[in-house]
């Protein structure tokens, strides 16, 4: 085994190392914990000296470089929303190491600010060594294996309305664990009535996906327990939840709709 | 903390000095500082890494080992198998006569639960180690397998241990240890309530900070020197100078000092062959359970599986005790055969009861063999007895600490084993659980002692 | 495998190392420096016990590589006071009866050390979430909990003399 570490002076160079079978190293809280394990041979490429790790705030639209860490979000006070979602992925050392363009690739039941993400409707940035594109979250999230040859830059999405956004991240120990179920959403209301529910589940399939059936059933509709319950009941519908060491599929289908009530209770 | 002199005044000595003083631990400013040194906080030149080939099965006859391609990585000085190995089967607890030997140190016609070690790999770095364990190549004949105890005792369960020739350990003879005393039939015919249950629990690992590990370094004159972080010392060096029939003088271990061991550290896997490793090489030689290792291979605490069949009068007596109890010893025995004993010993609890009746069954499956972890034959049996107490309170309609205290073991009472119990203390601890809970118990339970049975 | 040279600041002096490429800084603290303060246990960044302090934030060093650490500042345990003398962390801990085993407790201490140095009061959860990705499986963290906030309560004092 033979590892070798470069930083890359352009995001369009990356692509080039990585199809060459380099890999993006970023807080390196899931990569070197592979190397430890014994990965094989494999050119490292770190994304130090881009300047990926601004916070950007205006008119409204938040700009997140890729390599913003947990804990510059849960530092910045423009981004209070996002604080709980900061503060629920592993301890501060985590924190301190882990970034947000990371998360995007952390295999569940891990990626729970790429849910949140998802819940925002963000939009990804990337280049694919001959331009920067720009890909829905939804979009990048099912196509993440095939992506992650390109270079995340940057994350950015509307700020939600104060008091829109809901995250729960249900546990085995609190705190700091991988999650059992995560569930972000942006409920935002127009005269009283739901318009626009966005709700992204995590630990519930491969990768983060929106609950679009209970999204429906919330649709149009005045927020209260009868149309909660209502919704539900169909938060899981189009949920793969995997067996794993923090819960089993049943267990969480199981809770996914209990927890979701509360949220949207609360 | 509150060290109450009161209790058994007559009988305590009131003049001890220590108890309830606080003193500084003699080890406190090696921990807040750094400075203990854990048996992997040292540097030996030409260390080897030693990593282990395990079992994919769970029960499989091994075909064939072929090391030839493991041999040509770069770094690997030597591969161990059971051939290497002087005396290949042992059993830990051979020390004190609880026998056969039922367990290879190294797999070679056989592997019984998966994980289980087979070939040790020699190299220069813990990568090359790793790589060269990875081309080891062995062809298995998968066999079937049995996960579960009362399975495992039915006619044509397969046969997961020749060296016991059944499925579970003989005691003198019986197939169980058990427990009699006085008509358990007779009395749950008597009785007013007949209350049945059935308890169980997974197996738990210890999950200490610091894995499992050792580092032997030969010395001078054919000495080696083991630093290890075994919980068990001299178990530990009894059992690998029978191992590798060696002079036990020969055989040197330094130890003490553990990063959370539980019971998890009394096995004697890591060390007898790292001072094989290291007495075939002359080198220094670490083996370290990885945390997948300490997670997946090392003895956890053993499942059980609990029956209780209560007799019950309406006044709160429990008349008969009937327990059958399963301890799923993986596929060897450990300190499972111990802890089957220990966990009859216990039965019925610390009531006085005068029909009891205990079969405790000690068997092999193929899943990871348990051993020792905190009150161990104890720890579950007394969640199984407590909860079934509270049940059989809540059917009579009875206050459960009163209860307890009615069916307390008092001085003088002749327990299910035919010994008279002494120093009781059930009674008060109960009472004083009840004040500090502010639980209201009734003036009766309030004046009853160990003392004395009141009438 | 192939070596490079880092230059970095360890437990304030400067230090100079030739590192494999591809390892760790847990595995230079110990396998190379011989600061044996920083604890292995589990190599995938779960127990903390190899916690650090690198510019002023905890960081797992199982999972920092050693060439990453280029222009640092990294503290250890060893670091933490003069030797001779006890920081009011590593006091707290002794007194507190937080150290059983002893083998989370450098990793707690420094994290701990995290948290007071941006927070000297902190409240009784903020300790908790502090020492979140620390595992102690003897010790009890109601100890540790205590030590920490008997610390702080001791490093604020002096100040208020000050003041």
């Amino acid at each position: 085994m033979s590892v070798t570490l470069s930083a890359a002076k352009q995001a369009r160079l990356v692509p080039a190392v990585q199809a060459k079978g380099g890999r993006i190293i970023a807080g390196g809280t899931l990569i070197v914990a592979d190397l430890n394990y014994g990965a094989d041979s494999v050119a490292l490429i770190t994304l130090d000296r881009l300047g990926l790790d601004k916070i950007a705030v205006k008119g409204g639209k938040v700009t997140l470089g890729a390599m913003v860490t947990m804990a510059a979000v849960a530092r910045d006070r423009r981004l209070k929303f996002l604080h709980p979602v900061a503060d629920s992925i592993g301890g501060p050392a985590v924190r301190a190491m882990a970034t947000i363009g990371g998360n995007l690739f952390a295999p569940s039941p891990y990626g729970d600010m790429a849910a949140a993400f998802l819940a925002l409707d963000a939009e990804i940035s990337f280049h694919d060594g001959k331009a920067t594109r720009k890909l829905p979250i939804e979009t990048f999230l099912a196509q993440r294996r095939k992506l992650q040859k390109h270079c995340v830059v940057s994350i950015s999405f509307a700020a939600p309305s104060a008091g829109t956004f809901h995250y729960v991240k249900v546990v085995r120990r609190k705190p700091v664990s991988a999650s059992v179920v995560t569930i972000a959403a942006v409920i935002p209301q127009k005269a009283g009535k739901i318009k626009g529910a966005r709700i992204a589940l995590g630990a519930m399939a491969a990768n983060a996906i929106r609950a679009r059936k209970a999204e429906a059933a919330l649709e149009g509709r005045k927020l209260g327990d009868d149309i909660i319950a209502a919704a539900a009941k169909l938060i899981a519908a189009e949920a793969s939840p995997a067996d794993d060491a923090y819960a089993t599929a049943w267990y969480r289908r199981e809770i996914a709709p209990v927890h979701f009530a509360r949220l949207l209770a609360a | 903390m509150e060290y109450r002199k009161d209790y058994f005044a007559e009988t305590q000595t009131q003049d001890l000095t220590e108890v309830g003083v606080t003193r500084q631990r003699s080890d406190a400013l090696g921990h807040v500082t750094g400075k203990t040194q854990y048996y992997a906080d040292r540097q030996f030149a030409g260390l080897l890494h030693l990593k282990m080939v395990r079992s994919p099965h769970h029960h499989a006859r091994i075909k064939s080992i072929d090391v030839a391609k493991a041999l040509k990585v770069p770094g690997v000085v030597r591969i161990l198998t059971a051939k290497d190995v002087p005396q290949n089967i042992y059993t830990i607890l051979c020390l004190i006569q609880v026998e056969p030997n039922d367990e290879p140190v190294l797999a070679f016609d056989k592997v019984r639960f998966k994980g289980e070690q087979i070939v040790a790999v020699l190299a220069e770095s813990e990568a090359a180690a790793r790589d060269a364990a990875a081309k080891v190549k062995i062809v298995y004949e998968v066999l079937p397998a049995v996960f579960d105890v009362e399975e495992a005792l039915k006619p044509g369960a397969p046969l997961v241990n020749e060296y016991h020739g059944r499925n579970y350990f003989t005691y003198e003879g019986h197939h169980c240890r058990r427990v009699r005393h006085g008509d358990v039939e007779r009395a749950f015919a008597k009785a007013d309530h007949v209350v049945e249950e059935m308890y169980q629990s997974s197996p738990i690992e210890h999950a200490p900070t610091e894995t499992t590990g050792c580092i032997v370094v030969p010395d001078q004159n054919d000495r080696y020197t083991c630093y290890s972080n075994t919980q068990a010392l001299y178990f530990t060096l009894d059992n690998t100078a029978l191992i590798l029939n060696s002079p036990f003088h020969k055989l040197r271990l330094v130890g003490g000092t553990v990063g959370g061991g539980f019971g998890g550290k009394v096995d004697v896997i890591t060390e007898p062959i790292a001072f094989l490793a290291a007495m075939l090489t002359k080198r220094p030689v670490k083996y370290e359970y990885s945390r997948e290792e300490e997670m997946q291979v090392s003895s956890p605490r053993a499942a059980e599986r609990i029956y209780i069949k209560d007799g019950l009068m309406k006044d709160g007596r429990i008349t008969a005790r009937k327990v059958t109890l399963y301890v799923d010893a993986g596929a060897y025995s450990r300190h499972s055969p111990y802890g089957t004993t220990k966990a009859a010993a216990h039965m019925p609890g610390p009531y006085t009861i005068p029909n009891v009746w205990v079969d405790c069954h000690c068997v092999y499956t193929n899943r990871t063999p348990s051993s020792a972890m905190r009150g161990f034959g104890v720890t579950i049996g007394d969640f199984a007895l407590e909860v079934q107490m509270d049940k059989l309170a809540r059917l009579i309609g009875m206050d459960p600490m009163e209860f307890r205290i009615l069916n307390a073991y008092r001085d003088g009472d002749m327990k299910a084993h035919q010994k008279q119990v002494e120093g009781a203390a059930l009674v008060e601890c109960v009472q004083a659980a009840a004040d500090l809970a502010r639980w209201p118990i009734d003036d009766r339970s309030k004046t009853a002692s160990s003392l004395k049975r009141e009438v | 495998m192939t070596k490079v040279a880092v230059e970095f600041t360890l437990n304030t002096r400067e230090q100079n190392e030739f590192v494999e490429t591809g390892s760790t800084l847990l595995s230079a603290l110990r396998d190379r420096l011989g600061l044996y303060g920083t604890k292995a246990g589990c190599h995938q960044g779960t127990c903390g016990a190899c916690t650090v302090i690198i510019d002023g934030e905890p960081h797992l060093s199982c999972l920092t590589l050693a060439e990453r650490c280029r222009g640092k500042d990294v503290t250890t345990l060893e670091g933490l006071a003069p030797a001779g003398a006890l920081h009011p962390l590593q006091q707290a801990f002794m007194d507190g009866f937080a150290a059983q085993c002893g083998f989370c407790t450098p990793g707690m201490i420094l994290a701990a050390k995290c948290l007071l140095d941006r927070n000297p009061d902190p409240t009784r959860d903020e300790v908790v979430d502090a020492i979140s990705g620390n595992i102690c499986r003897c010790t009890g963290y109601e100890p540790i909990i205590a030590a920490i906030l008997t610390a702080a309560q001791g490093l604020r004092k002096p100040a208020r003399k000050r003041a």
